[in-house]
């Protein structure tokens, strides 16, 4: 059994230290969410939009990133962006960008797929009622909506967190890369540390996932038929 | 852009050789993982006490994880306890820890499909337990996983990207020595990009083909 090694969480600043490194990897999943959320919202109404051409495009763009592994997106950014548009890119802005975009594309899924699954007499006998357009949105179409989009989105921003982990293979500096530096540093002192730093890293993770799957479910059992 | 088409041709072996490893990789892990779902959803189903609390546990840990920490841990960590594998070893272990889940859920869900007046028909007609999901469940929620069963093996195809973080020589990490030594990063990245379309792209295909004709067979249209 591994002796003297989970003081190693708790040595100088480490604790601190990988907390704030999980806080990249959340601040670089949250800015993703919200920008893929926005553009995902616009390419789910073109999405709905009967040009052939454009539903076309759309659908090679979610095509791409659900047969691509995200990870060769994440490299193939890495390496060709700052050479291409000769400035120097972070590691953590190509990451946001990538995800992103990602989650544009699998937003404007979920927002199709909600619009196009609306019945149409949903519409017809609000008007039927004699409400505004304004009211239709407000009473009627809104709130079905977001009962269909939230079990996936919600899914999504757990896959989303699930898979910033990669970002450390691109250079960025977060909770994967710091438990590295502490395995590295205390390599004589704890020999054991590895075993106890990335199943701490597990168990964040972990924290972090859970509550959100949890809650997709919920919302899933409550709204599902 | 100029290609240089030779460097492309020259290093056709090596993606060749990882795509081997990624093909062998992935079909290992996603039997193994349908053996596990299959077993586990069982479990489930009948509810066996203290095991199916387990599996529950398990389901959820490896589904709230990334595989990159899992295969950290198993890769560095667990050597420290005496438990050493290889990185082959380690990334099938990996993979279907994380791909038994998956499986588990979908399995699961395709059982609670069957509708209670199945179950309860096959108990009337005096079917066992046993015989009741070899007979009646089973064969039912097999057509209706299918589905989902192979999405998760497009989705376990394309996790093996992640394997050549413990040092496996997998696509990624080809294109990467490629373009460390060479700099011929534009062609280093198409021919990863072309080996990843054409691993994943026949599977969807076959996916989606498979999924009208479940459809048909289900609701004959």
């Amino acid at each position: 059994m591994p002796n003297l090694g989970i003081e190693v969480l708790f040595e100088g600043s480490n604790f601190q230290r990988l907390l704030g490194g999980l806080l990249v990897t959340i601040e670089i999943s949250f800015l993703s969410i919200i920008i893929g959320t926005l553009l995902g919202i616009v390419m789910g109404l073109l999405r709905t939009f009967d040009s052939k051409a454009l539903r076309l495009v759309l659908r090679l763009y979610l095509e791409a990133f659900r047969i691509i592994p995200i990870l060769v997106w994440l490299y193939v950014a890495h390496f060709s962006f700052s050479p291409l548009l000769q400035i120097d890119i972070s590691g953590e802005a190509t990451a946001i960008l990538v995800f992103s975009l990602w989650g544009a594309a699998e937003i404007g899924d979920i927002v199709r797929g909600a619009l196009e699954s609306m019945p149409k007499h949903q519409v017809e006998s609000g008007q039927a009622l004699g409400l505004s357009s304004g009211q239709l949105y407000r009473y009627i179409l809104i709130p079905q909506a977001v009962r269909r989009m939230l079990p996936g989105s919600i899914n999504l921003a757990t896959r989303m967190v699930k898979t910033t982990s990669l970002v450390v293979l691109i250079g960025v500096i977060e909770v994967v890369k710091i438990g590295q530096q502490i395995i590295e540093l205390g390599v004589i002192k704890a020999p054991n540390s590895s075993f106890w730093v990335y199943g701490f890293i597990f168990i964040l993770y972990f924290l972090v996932c859970y509550p959100l799957s949890k809650l997709s479910k919920r919302f899933e059992h409550k709204w599902g038929n | 852009m100029n290609l240089d088409w030779d460097f492309m041709i020259e290093s056709l072996p090596l993606y060749g050789d990882a795509m081997w490893l990624t093909v062998r990789l992935a079909f290992i892990s996603i039997l193994f993982s349908l053996m596990i779902g299959l077993l586990f959803s069982l479990v489930l189903f009948y509810k066996v006490k203290g095991i199916s609390g387990a599996i529950r546990a398990y389901v959820e840990l490896s589904r709230n994880t990334p595989l990159l920490v899992q295969l950290f841990f198993l890769y560095y960590g667990l050597p420290k306890v005496g438990l050493q594998m290889s990185e082959f070893t380690c990334a099938i272990v990996g993979m279907t820890f994380l791909g038994g889940s998956y499986m588990t859920e979908a399995f699961r869900s395709g059982i609670e499909a069957v509708g209670q007046s199945q179950l309860e028909s096959g108990l009337s007609i005096g079917l066992s337990k046993i015989q009741l999901a070899r007979y009646v469940i089973l064969p039912q929620a097999l057509a209706i996983s299918i589905p989902s069963l192979g999405a998760n093996a497009i989705f376990l195809l394309k996790e093996t990207s992640i394997v050549g973080a413990i040092a496996l020589m997998d696509l990624m990490n080809v294109a990467k020595d490629l373009i460390g030594m060479h700099y011929k990063t534009a062609e280093s990245l198409l021919l990863l990009v072309l080996a990843y379309l054409l691993l994943v792209l026949p599977l969807s295909l076959l996916l989606s083909w498979v999924e009208r004709k479940v459809r048909h067979a289900e609701f004959g249209n």
